[in-house]
């Protein structure tokens, strides 16, 4: 047994690309050896396997792997032993069949088979080493790894990998596996940090003096180690401001991390004034331009200072270069914010408005002036359904909500649209409340996100989503597959995540007839939006799948409803009693679509006093009327208990009822007993999609 | 910045010193395109000279005109033309970066001494059909350097591929100097007296007139006009190549039929190689350069601008096929 150690030496490897790629290359590689039966009984790949990543490198530690695989020995039937021996001597057939398996004449044996009897041999297949199938194999896992965007570079050779592969290395024990890839043979010399290092290539004595050996070159090769290394001194170097932290940024931790080799952290300072322009500004010229943490004082507003993770270690002599170079950065691009948001003022937003007609949203749905329009009319019917609304900032709101697009710092800041038209719309005197709106008009960006703040925004954020969403599937284009350019799931999941998480007396049904132009537009869009309500109950609700199926088909028209059930559901499906009512609800559905009953429109079944079938109709009725009173209550717990309470009428029912009576009349009462008891019962969810044990 | 002991290049030293640099790594050092260009990728000894398999290395500083990027020289950072020191390496040599690095120990840079970072920056020029994968190379902060690996021209995939290494020289020389503005920025120094000309002394002039060229004065109609001369005669060009090359074929394909070995076709390959094409590349910039006024002016509109920026795609793929083509036939004759 020997530990293998694999290393791909690239030019830097984009950062989001590293984290996966890290992983894809561990499972591949332990995949391989498994396959290959290079792995001993009980491998366990938490404590037995472990991967690197820097910028420049990947690579993978596997811990006893196993110096060869066993060898493989099958029996090999041949031909018939009255062709093969003549006389009990062996003929021509059976020496080239012996030959063939290797074996002697002689050690061939005779199996019995239906057919008759066969000479056969045991052939043993002898076992690859590991280097041997290593050496092979490797190569091609490399090669099938999945990357976003990658990249030719070897004249003449088709080979795509997503940067110039420039070293390998490849041992296992201390051994050399010579693994080719990427127009390079694997040996035992890696690379340092480009500059802390020598620059020179050195050697890796074995596997396990890698991590450390790499160290002593200045490239600190785990990533969770990098990351642990990066927070505390982010955290340290902030003590040097009185009261200050640094603001938390999990993504852009993880970016820095897979930045570095050697990560260390600056401290730098900007002119206070320009502190001046909104703290959003501020952020993500920092954030997204400079990758730079921001700091805030203990009154959690921004402070004058940044942090930026190098990629190298800080010196008595470099630092004051490093930290002025930063600054200068930071200094310019505030002084270019600052410029553009000066310059857009000279134009306040409602003198963009016409400015919107020059810009197009979508070639046959018109610019974004008719767009803006649009909206209006649609924001103004839908508060018509909604109390309390502001109709009058409500519609500033929506008239100016497009206006940002054509503002310099959002053609700098794309990220920053909307924000900023709310930014210009305070600082330009429009209403407090419609200010707003336009500043959350794009929330939620993501599931993780909130919602808008005020009843306008959100309103003004469904009608404008509800009307692009209704835009495109009017012109017949919908998402399909992966492919969604238009971004309308996510203005769809936005809807669903608003109505779900504000108070707005709102249905789907209710926004999608309003935007929808025809009715086979609004078929369309509805059976969309059930997708993400579907979407939004997996993965926001984190409900189980049958769960989901089950308060789905009780309806999805009121996005909060259908939450409340589905939580109700989930709350109660452990339960005994409900899982057997719920068992008992897929046997009635299975009876009743065996008899392809239907139940007419008007029906009366009477049963004798006292019988099964008169307690379960009996308990029924006055059930129904208690799920009934709970369910407008949006009580869907207490409803469910009451249903779970037909338990004991269902099991005597079925335990003793014959329902497929040969006495038809009986027959039809029993059916139609059943089928009210379904149809009043499927309110909530459909039981029958409840996945029951046993 | 304090470099002990010594003063930081001047602009024109960075200049010399990179092309320097390189010219003992082999590369051809060329003059500036004469023509107004976007960017040093669109010279022709870059965007033609990826294509096909002909290794080259070159390099050329490049006067670079955006004309929507003017400021009248009030902004300290922004350019209506910046300068941009453009390499193509095809193909690149292996270890590329380091090489790179040390381009920037040549003009004064103490790699120990600053955070240098490759950060993933991909290269795309819809209208040129061209796309690389790459970096921007930042130094303490500081986007200093594009790096691209060509991956397509003109629609057509390369091979072998050419690394493309752009500095962008005045930020360069904000860093080397210290200074805020680009106008501070020392152009130069008299050995005599020592006395320095500023970015601005040579400059500002250029900035504050063809900003107020490219957003006040430039004739909107007249631009157009000039854009579709400069369109029909590009295509007029390309459709005459068209013919060039059907005549090809066909002389081609009846000299392989010809039984009688004493026939002798013949294809004037002087005439191929004699066709403007680069005439017609230059006409496709030109088209270029007006769209980017006429944008500048805001005279396009985001729907027109589609329509526009689709038919010059037109005209520059057109003329990267055209000289693949031509290169090929040279090849051959």
């Amino acid at each position: 047994m020997a530990d293998l150690l694999f290393e791909i030496g690239l030019e830097e490897v984009p950062a989001r690309m590293i984290a996966a790629a890290e992983a894809e290359l561990l499972r591949r590689t332990v995949a391989l050896l498994g396959r290959e039966r290079l792995l001993p009984v009980g491998f366990d790949e938490l404590s037995g396997a472990k991967s690197y990543s820097t910028p420049r490198r990947l690579a993978v530690l596997v811990k006893g792997v196993l110096a060869r695989q066993e060898d493989v020995s099958e029996e090999v039937v041949g031909p018939a032993v009255k062709i093969a021996f003549k006389d009990g001597v062996a003929g021509p057939a059976a020496e080239a069949f012996a030959k063939k398996n290797g074996v002697a004449v002689g050690d061939l044996k005779i199996v019995t088979t239906p057919k008759g009897e066969y000479i056969a041999a045991t052939s043993v297949k002898p076992g690859r080493s590991a280097a041997e199938v290593i050496a092979s194999e490797l190569a091609k896992e490399v090669g099938a790894m999945y990357w976003a965007k990658n990249m030719r570079w070897i004249p003449n050779e088709a080979l795509k990998f997503v940067r110039p592969v420039l070293w390998l290395v490849c041992l296992l024990g201390e051994d050399v596996v010579p693994v080719s890839f990427g127009g390079r043979t694997a040996g035992r010399a890696t690379f340092g940090h480009r500059v802390l290092s020598t620059g020179e290539a050195f050697e890796i004595v074995s596997p396990d003096s890698y991590e450390a050996q790499l160290a002593g070159e200045y490239v600190m090769v785990d990533v969770e180690a990098r990351r642990h290394r990066i927070r505390k001194a982010l955290d340290k170097v902030t003590r040097a401001v009185a009261g200050a932290r640094w603001r938390e940024d999990e993504p852009l931790v993880d970016q820095v991390t897979h930045l570095t080799e050697w990560p260390d952290v600056l401290l730098g300072e900007f002119e206070t004034a320009y502190l001046e322009l909104p703290e959003e500004v501020l952020v993500t010229v920092m954030r997204d331009h400079q990758k730079y943490f921001a700091v805030e004082s203990a009154d959690r507003k921004l402070a004058n200072y940044f942090l930026a993770v190098l990629n190298i270690a800080l010196t008595e002599s470099n630092a004051p270069v490093i930290k002025q170079g930063n600054e200068r950065v930071l200094r310019a691009r505030f002084n270019d914010a600052r410029f553009f948001w000066e310059f857009d003022q000279r134009t306040p937003l409602v003198e963009r408005v016409k400015l919107l007609e020059n810009v197009t949203f979508q070639k046959d749905l018109g610019s974004y002036a008719e767009k803006s329009e649009r909206v209006r009319v649609l924001a103004a019917k839908l508060a018509e359904v909604v109390p309390g609304v502001d109709t009058a900032a409500l519609d500033e709101a929506a008239r100016l909500a497009k206006t940002d697009l054509t503002a310099e710092l959002v053609k700098e800041f794309t990220e920053l649209q909307g924000v900023i038209g709310g930014l210009y719309a305070k600082a330009q005197g429009v209403s407090s409340v419609a200010a707003e709106a336009i500043y959350d008009q794009y929330t939620p960006a993501s599931m993780d996100d909130g919602v808008p703040r005020s009843v306008e925004g959100a309103l003004l954020g469904i009608a404008d989503r509800a009307d692009t969403i209704a835009g495109m599937f009017g012109l017949g284009m919908e998402p399909t597959g992966s492919k969604d350019p238009f971004a309308l799931r996510r203005a769809a999941n936005g809807i669903v995540k608003i109505l779900a998480e504000s108070e707005l007396p709102l249905t789907l049904s209710t926004v999608v007839g309003l935007a929808a132009k025809d009715e086979a537009t609004a078929a369309k869009m509805m059976a969309f939006f059930r997708e993400r309500v579907e979407f939004y109950l997996r993965e926001v609700g984190g409900q189980a799948y049958d769960v989901v199926a089950a308060v789905m088909a009780a309806g999805a028209d009121d996005v909060r409803d259908v939450i409340a059930r589905s939580e109700a559901v989930s709350a109660a499906r452990g339960g005994e009693d409900f899982a057997a009512v719920s068992a008992a609800f897929k046997r009635m559905k299975n009876i009743l679509a065996q008899a392809k009953y239907e139940l007419p429109e008007t029906y009366d079944c009477w049963f004798e006093t006292g019988s099964p079938e008169a307690e379960l109709g009996n308990k029924a009725s006055e059930v129904a009327r208690q799920v009934d009173r709970l369910s407008r209550e949006r009580n869907y717990g207490a409803a469910l208990t009451a249903i779970a309470s037909l338990r004991a009428e269902v099991d005597m029912f079925f335990d003793k009822v014959m329902v497929m009576d040969t006495d038809l009349k009986m027959r039809e009462a029993k059916l139609m007993l059943l089928a009210t008891i379904v149809r009043n019962f499927s309110g909530i969810a459909d039981f029958s999609e409840i996945v029951t044990a046993g | 910045m304090p470099i002990a002991g010594k003063k930081a290049l001047t602009f024109q030293e960075l200049l010399f010193t990179l092309q320097k640099f390189w010219a003992e790594r082999g590369c051809v050092l060329q003059q500036p395109y004469d023509l107004e260009v976007g960017a040093g990728t669109m010279s022709p000894d870059t965007f033609l000279r990826v294509l096909g398999p002909k290794p080259i290395r070159i390099a050329y500083a490049q006067p670079s005109r955006r004309p929507a990027d003017g400021r009248y020289g009030e902004n300290p950072n922004r350019l209506f033309r910046h300068t941009q020191l453009q390499v193509i390496l095809k193909p690149p040599p292996e270890f590329v970066q380091e090489v790179y690095l040390q381009s920037l120990v040549a003009i004064g840079i103490d790699l120990a001494e600053h955070d240098i970072k490759f950060e993933e920056d991909n290269w795309e020029w819809p209208v040129g059909g061209a796309w690389g994968v790459g970096w921007q190379v930042m130094l303490d902060g500081q986007e200093i350097t594009q790096f691209t690996y060509f991956q397509q021209c003109g629609g057509m995939d390369l091979d072998p591929i050419s690394g493309e290494i752009t500095y962008g020289l005045e930020r360069i020389a904000q860093f080397l100097q210290d200074v805020d503005s680009i106008y501070d920025i020392v152009w130069s120094r008299d050995p005599d007296t020592g006395a320095e000309l500023t970015y601005g002394d040579v400059r500002l002039h250029e900035e504050e007139q063809f900003s107020s060229y490219s957003f006040d004065y430039a004739d909107v109609p007249k631009l157009w006009q000039h854009l579709e001369l400069y369109e029909t005669e590009c295509k007029d060009l390309l459709s005459k190549w068209n013919e060039f090359s059907k005549e090809h074929e066909r002389i081609t394909k009846e000299a392989e039929s010809l039984t009688d070995p004493r026939v002798v076709l013949t294809y004037d390959y002087v005439k191929n190689r004699r066709f403007p094409t680069m005439g017609a590349y230059e006409l496709a910039l030109k088209c270029s350069h007006t769209f980017n006024l006429l944008d500048a002016r805001g005279a396009i509109s985001v729907t027109e601008r589609v329509g526009v920026m689709a038919r010059i795609r037109t005209l520059i793929v057109g003329v990267a096929k055209v000289y693949a083509e031509q290169e090929r036939l040279k090849a051959r004759a």
